[in-house]
């Protein structure tokens, strides 16, 4: 299940930058990984430029989309929460735009690759922890002993399994999402190629909005897992 | 090569079975919600959000039985050695 087209490889093959155009999947997710951040990058320059304080056009869309993810934010983590906008922020932006990509033909969306997901999803574990002991020191490490100091041993065992599951199910929830509906829109596009895999594709601007909003969610909730005392 | 044809008869009811256990679990979940959402409707935006994490737990599920049928599919770990043993 390969893309028939794609535009880096093919601007790529034009130049002779023949580093480009090794096949690699992972490369593949690379380069448009770096597509989405250049996009990203130039749409906050852009829209930040020449900020006023009556905003109009692009300046607007943006501050809707800031203001929408902080209300999130502070609904879900409360105001604590707000120190740790630019990271799930990211996370956001991000994840849509990279997903949102995958229905632009010609351009591979860099989260049906295991390794963007799992960078991704080991990113909000770190962070988690960090956060953690950060916030309560070595306390926190009675996040895993439970409420009975006898069973800790136990608890200690079934928080450690919880806690790797976690990035697991997050870069595979992602990966298995965006890549089955890649997968499913080739066999469409193989079938019949015309006009059929256009309701599939609607239901891939659906899918990339959930994915991106699970994702941004879970990462808030376990970050605030690590925020609060344990009991 | 009944190997192969029993790799794709597994993937194939494997994903059956994955989706039609997350169907079920799924089809529960927005049935409550849109109970909750009818009783009272100022809820309604903390139940979707809750709604939709729980939707996304529970999908994870179908979402790993499709890994595990694209392995089956396209990276079996056995392949090589199916193929050494029919070779000779």
């Amino acid at each position: 299940m390969t893309h028939p087209f794609l535009v880096l490889q093919w601007l790529a093959e034009k130049l002779h930058l023949n580093v480009l155009i090794h096949n690699a999947d992972s490369l593949k997710a690379v380069v448009y990984a770096w597509l989405v951040m250049a996009i990203l990058i130039a749409l906050a320059f852009v829209a930040g430029r020449s900020a006023k304080l009556v905003p109009s056009g692009l300046q607007n869309l943006m501050e809707a989309i800031i203001v929408g993810i902080e209300d999130l934010i502070v609904e879900t983590m409360g105001p604590k929460g707000r120190a740790y906008f630019p990271l799930l922020a990211s996370f956001a932006l991000f994840i849509l735009c990279a997903n949102l990509i995958g229905l632009i033909p010609g351009l591979y969306p860099p989260t049906a690759n295991l390794n963007t997901n799992a960078a991704l999803a080991l990113t909000v574990f770190v962070m988690t922890h960090i956060v953690g002991f950060k916030e309560h020191g070595f306390s926190y490490l009675k996040h895993f002993m439970g409420p009975v100091l006898a069973l800790a041993p136990l608890i200690f065992v079934i928080e450690l399994i919880g806690h790797i599951a976690r990035p697991l199910s997050l870069t595979l929830r992602l990966f298995g999402n965006m890549y089955g509906h890649e997968i499913v829109l080739m066999i469409f596009i193989l079938l019949v190629p015309f006009l059929m895999p256009v309701p599939m594709m609607l239901m891939g601007v659906l899918v990339a909005f959930i994915q991106a909003f699970v994702f941004t969610l879970l990462a808030m909730i376990y970050i605030a897992g690590a925020l609060e005392e344990a009991h | 090569m009944e190997f192969f044809a029993w790799s794709m008869i597994a993937a194939g009811i494997g994903m059956g079975l994955g989706s039609f256990g997350t169907g079920i679990g799924q089809g529960l979940a927005i049935k409550s919600a849109c109970e909750g959402v009818a009783r009272n409707p100022g809820a309604s935006g903390k139940i979707m959000t809750t709604m939709m994490i729980g939707l996304a737990m529970v999908e994870s599920l179908a979402i790993y039985v499709f890994v595990v049928a694209m392995i089956i599919l396209f990276a079996n770990p056995f392949t090589a050695q199916v193929v050494e043993l029919l070779n000779k």
